[in-house]
Formats: structure tokens, sequence, C-alpha cells
């Protein structure tokens, strides 16, 4: 079109104006994609970036709150080896991790499929469900503690006063295990909606026509679900599964807002015991270092989960719609 | 191998019927198509028989059980969706074998089953890939193989070639007649496609508005519809319809333009009636009546013209080739032995 205008222009006699460097520097494709990534590394750079690579260099410093630290290489993880807190907190963290993701997998799918029958008011019951995703992980945190409460706890309540079972309130918080599962109990309620409304959009993605052939073809309400509604479900499963893991492990305020890390650091997570003794411990380069042994396990989890339930082979190929 | 019995089948979906009572029988070996406009019921009516949908009022025998409580996977029967409903994350084979390997069929067995499938179907090559690699028509393959290695009394087709282009829904048209010529086995095939069904049926069921409009072998509904739905919607182009009445044993249009009425009884003088030729029966004729030509299509075995023909508009397929321009005149009558008279109030055949 260009061409044809150029040609008509020059035919009256015009010659065309050369093109300002402005117009010719915009017109380069490598300044173009520059431009364009421009505001996406500048993000990066600021947010994710830079505080990691400080996060690393604090690691191998020895700076506290007001004293610029020196490099000391790897001493505070040399240090961390024979600290039985920081071990206590790596296993706290996988345990945590572990359980919570596996209740949340099981309850999530459950109400999933629940939630994908035709049931009266359903909008209304998957906006429910969302709830304890959309309220502010620390107001639910304090909701908890209260439940959790050893004088004010409603479980407590109901077991012994209205139920009689018992005869003393119960002591969630007052003892490792307890404290441990009561955290786990509160992290699987709170990380429940993302799992449930992932896997229910996963499961409409499926054709019911899917199932009434498996019907068909005799398969039990069973083996529907194991043959039909899992391996169909496993992309999506990933990815939730990956998000969740890396929710999960690096999870802070829960346990913050509810335990502190107590009772004696026995329900620290890394990222609490990393803050612990970076802000109010105030060693920011040992702080660091506990945080920064997280990313190994971090990425381990994620290369597990990405390619152990991930790209299956028959999502690959020509799609040929 | 059985037959099938649907008889006085009606549905209701809340409070809304949409099958009024539809009775089919449907002879061992026969291939039964249903066809009809979208919402008439026939694919209410296929899903019926498979036991997707459950049965309101009626009843439907399989071989001679009744079925009305027979779980689908007892029914002895397999069906083709129309997308296809292959599993995705199984390969060829799985999606064939899947049904056996339910049944705990013994791993040979389902692997000779699926083997022979396969043969027929020519889908050896592909057995290892997964839906996703394969084309439309060989995805149509791989939905027919799954239906044969079960060896159903009954396949069930739910208009399996509406996904396909043109081409390739001929090609599947003669592979699937040519595989129940192979099989023999009962066939109940559901359409909105006429010429699919004309092409392919021994027996078809013209389905409107949840009700039955006639059962009969493609050329018998085709020479004799039984009213002006079955007139209008077997057979393409359609049947030209003209509005008049019957006046002195002969035909006169709404215009005044009198026509030939095949022999049989009359008497009826002023009947309102509607005068039905099919394209082909209309013959070019120095004595007949004159037409004016809008547009001529000339598809070289045969050339349409639609035309102003009797004060109405008609669509006309004549063997000659036709030279005339748009806007100008031709002359042609309707073969009075082949037209069809239908009572204008009821829409039934008259005179039959």
């Amino acid at each position: 079109m260009d061409a044809t205008v150029d040609v008509g222009i020059r035919h009256l006699g015009f010659t065309r104006k050369p093109d300002g460097w402005v117009t010719r520097l915009f017109d380069n494709k490598a300044f173009l994609v520059f431009l364009c990534l421009l505001p996406s590394m500048g993000l990066l750079l600021v947010f994710l970036t830079y505080p990691l690579g400080l996060g690393i260099w604090l690691s191998m410093t020895d700076t506290t709150i007001g004293q610029p630290g020196q490099f000391i290489g790897l001493d505070n993880f040399i240090d961390l080896m024979d600290d039985p807190v920081f071990w206590m907190s790596v296993t706290n963290t996988i345990f945590y991790t572990t359980v919570a993701t596996v209740g949340k997998f099981a309850l999530g799918l459950w109400l999933a499929l629940l939630l994908n029958h035709h049931i009266p008011f359903k909008a209304f019951i998957r906006a429910i469900v969302l709830l304890p995703w959309i309220v502010p992980t620390v107001l639910s945190a304090i909701a908890w503690w209260w439940i959790y409460s050893p004088q004010f706890s409603i479980v407590s309540y109901v077991i012994v006063d209205v139920l009689h079972l018992r005869s003393t309130y119960i002591n969630f918080l007052g003892s490792p295990w307890p404290a441990r599962w009561s955290l786990i109990v509160a992290n699987i309620w709170r990380g429940i909606p993302f799992v449930a409304i992932t896997l229910l959009a996963g499961l409409q993605t499926i054709s019911p026509s899917l199932y009434e052939a498996a019907l068909l073809d005799g398969a039990s309400g069973w083996q529907k679900f194991r043959r039909i509604t899992v391996p169909l479900l496993m992309p999506i499963l990933a990815v939730a599964l990956t998000l969740s893991v890396l929710f999960t492990f690096s999870d802070f305020q829960l346990v913050y807002a509810i335990t502190r890390g107590g009772p004696f650091n026995t329900t620290h997570l890394m990222a609490t015991l990393a803050f612990q003794r970076a802000i109010p411990g105030a060693q920011l380069g040992e702080g660091a270092a506990i945080a920064v042994s997280m990313i190994p396990f971090l990425i381990a989890a994620t290369l597990v989960c990405f390619f152990g339930v991930g790209r299956r082979k028959w999502q690959q190929g020509e799609a040929n719609d | 191998m059985a037959n099938v019995s649907i008889r006085d089948v009606r549905k209701t979906f809340g409070t809304t019927e949409v099958l009024h009572g539809v009775s089919v029988e449907i002879e061992d070996g026969e291939f039964v198509i249903l066809v009809g406009p979208s919402g008439c019921g026939k694919s209410t009516l296929l899903r019926m028989i498979a036991g997707l949908e459950n049965i309101t009022v009626g009843e439907i025998a399989i071989g001679g059980r009744v079925v009305n409580n027979v779980a689908p996977k007892a029914r002895d029967i397999a069906m083709v969706f129309q997308n296809y409903a292959l599993y995705p994350h199984m390969t060829v084979r799985d999606n064939m074998a899947f049904s056996l390997l339910l049944a705990k069929m013994p791993k040979a067995m389902i692997n000779e089953q699926v083997q022979r499938a396969a043969q027929i179907l020519g889908l050896m090559p592909y057995l290892n890939r997964y839906p996703r690699q394969l084309s439309g028509g060989q995805r149509q393959r791989v939905a027919m193989g799954r239906a044969i290695v079960r060896d159903p009394q009954v396949f069930l087709f739910d208009e399996p070639l509406s996904n396909l282009d043109a081409k390739l829904r001929v090609a599947m048209r003669a592979e699937i007649k040519e595989l129940h010529q192979r099989l023999t086995t009962t066939t109940v095939y559901v359409t909105h496609d006429q010429i699919e069904a004309m092409t392919m049926a021994d027996k078809i069921v013209v389905m409107n508005g949840g009700n039955v409009e006639q059962i009969g072998a493609p050329l018998e509904l085709y020479d004799h519809p039984l009213n002006l739905f079955v007139a209008g919607f077997i057979g393409s182009p359609a049947m030209n319809f003209l509005k008049g009445k019957i006046a002195g044993g002969a035909f006169q249009s709404d215009d005044g333009t009198t026509l030939p009425l095949p022999a049989g009884p009359d008497g009826s003088d002023g009947k309102p009636v509607v005068y039905g030729v099919r394209p082909e029966h209309f013959m070019l004729s120095p004595q007949g009546l004159p037409a004016t030509v809008h547009v001529i299509e000339p598809t070289g075995s045969e050339t349409q013209v639609m035309a102003e023909f009797a004060g109405s508009p008609v669509i006309c397929a004549f063997r000659e080739r036709v030279s005339a321009r748009p806007g100008e005149t031709i002359r042609m009558a309707p073969d009075p032995s082949l037209v069809h008279v239908f009572d204008a109030a009821t829409g039934l055949r008259y005179a039959a």
C-alpha cells in the first residue's frame, strides 16, 4: 500500500521527505524489542533480582541491624549445619508442606467434584467456598488463634461443655505436636479454595460426552473417575500442585500470627525462623542465610511437581481441529 | 444382532414434552436413519435407546428385551458420538480396547479384537497415536472402531459426519454403508442431512417437532410423501409448492393458471390444495406454460433454473442445457403423473 502511494506521489512530481532519526529509531526492530521489554525488565530487576541478590549477598556477610557487615563466605551456612533449631525448622517445613498439600488436594478435589454437579444455589456456594482465600491471611489467622485459644476455644467449648466428651479444655498450641497439627489444619482450610476452584475449572473442561462414552463402555463411577477424570485433570493438577507447594513451603503469615514459632521454636518454618533471626534477633546475615537455604528446596519441589505430573505425551503433537 | 422396538415413547424435560409418542420397529440387521430438522427429538430418541436419557412413558425393547430399566452398559449397544468422544489421553489402541478392558476380557482376546477392528477400518498404522495426532476422518474411524470391537447387537450413530468437510463426508458415508453391509449389525443413525439419509438408509424415519411424520424406504418417501413436511424435507433441491384449489378436475393456482392433476378421485371443486412438483419433474415443452427465468445455474450434468411459474417462484432441474438468459421466458410443464397434491388445510397427501 505504501508503495502505491509512493509511486502516485512521485508521479505527481513530489518527492517524499526523508524520515527523521526518531522515525528511523522506532522502525528499528531491536530497539522496539528492547523498548517493549523495558517495563517488565525494570519491574523484575527492582522487585525480584535486587532483593534476591541482596539476600544472597547478606547471607554471606555478618551484617546485623545497624551494622554493615563483612564478607564471611559460607560461615553462616556452616554455622546453620550445627543449629538444631534450623534443622527442626527444615523438617517442620517439609512435614508441614507435605501433610498440608495432601490434605488440601484431597479435600479440594472432593469439593470440586461436589461443585461440578448440578446443585441448587451453585453460584452462591462457589462464592462461599472462595471466602477463606479472599479473607486476608492475618485476619483468618487471628480467627484460628481464637479457635485454638486455651480458654476461649469454640472447639474445646463444644467438646467439653456441649458434648461432654472431655473434662478439660484442649491445649492446642501449648505443646509441639498439637501445635503443628493445628497449624496444618489452618493452612489446609486456607488452601482448599484455591485447589477446589482450580480443579473445578479443570473438571469443567472435560467434555461430558467422554463420561457418556465411558458409561456405554461399561465404566463404573470409580472407573470413570480413575480412568477419565484423573488423567485429564493431571495437567491443571500439576500447575495447581506446583503453586500450592511453593506457597505452603514459603508460608509465613499463618504460623507467625498463630504461634510465632512457639512453643520453644518447635513450630518454626524456615520462613518464620529467617524472619525471627533477621529482624527481632537483628542477625540479618544469619536470617538471610536461612532464607537462601530455602531456594534449593523450592527449585527441587518445582521440578518434581512440574516434571512428575506435568505435560503428558497425549497433549503434545499437532492439534488438528 | 437384534431388532429394536420403540413403542409409543414419550419424553419430557421438566414440563416440556419433546417426544409425543413415537413408535418405530427396527428389523434385525436393518440400517435405520432418524432424520429431521434440529430440535425434532431425533437425538433424544437415540440417547434413549442408548440409555443416556431415561424414558418418560412407553418402552424400548432391544432383541425382545425391554430395556427401560437396563443400564447402558448392559444393553449391548455401541454408540458413535457427534464429537467422537475419543479419550484424549489414550492411544487409538487403548481407546478401542477400553470397553473390553473394563469387561475384563483376557489380554490376548482384546488384542485380537482391536487388530480385527483396526484392519477393517484401516487403522493399523495409527494404533499407537493419540487422538490429537489424527485427522478428522481418522478420528471418526477410531470412534467406529471403538464401537466395532465390542461386537454389539446395535450400533447407534449420533450425527457422526457433521464435523467433517464435504468431501470427507461423502467418503465416510460410503465407508459406513460398506461397513454395515459387511457386519450387518442393526444400526440406528441420526442425521439432519436428508441426503445422508437417502443414500445410506434401508429405512428412514422422518421426525418433526417430536412426532414421526413418515417411516419408509428412501425412494418410497421420495415418491409418495405422506404430507407436506416430508415432501419438503426429502429431496434436494426441495419440492416446489404452488398454492391454489381444485377446479373442474384440474388444479387452478392462485394466479389463475390451470395445471393438470394426476388421475384420481375428483369432484371436490373449490377445495384449497397445495400442488407439489419436484424440480426434476418439470419438462421443457413448446406447449408448456411460460416461466420467467431469474437465475440459471448450470452444474454440467443438469441445469437448475430459478424461475417465476404460475405466480410462484420455483426451482427446476433440467437434463437439457438451457440457454435462456435471466429475464427471458421459457415454456415448461409439470409431468402430471409425477405431481403431488396435498390438502392445504391438513397438509396431508390428497387423493392418495
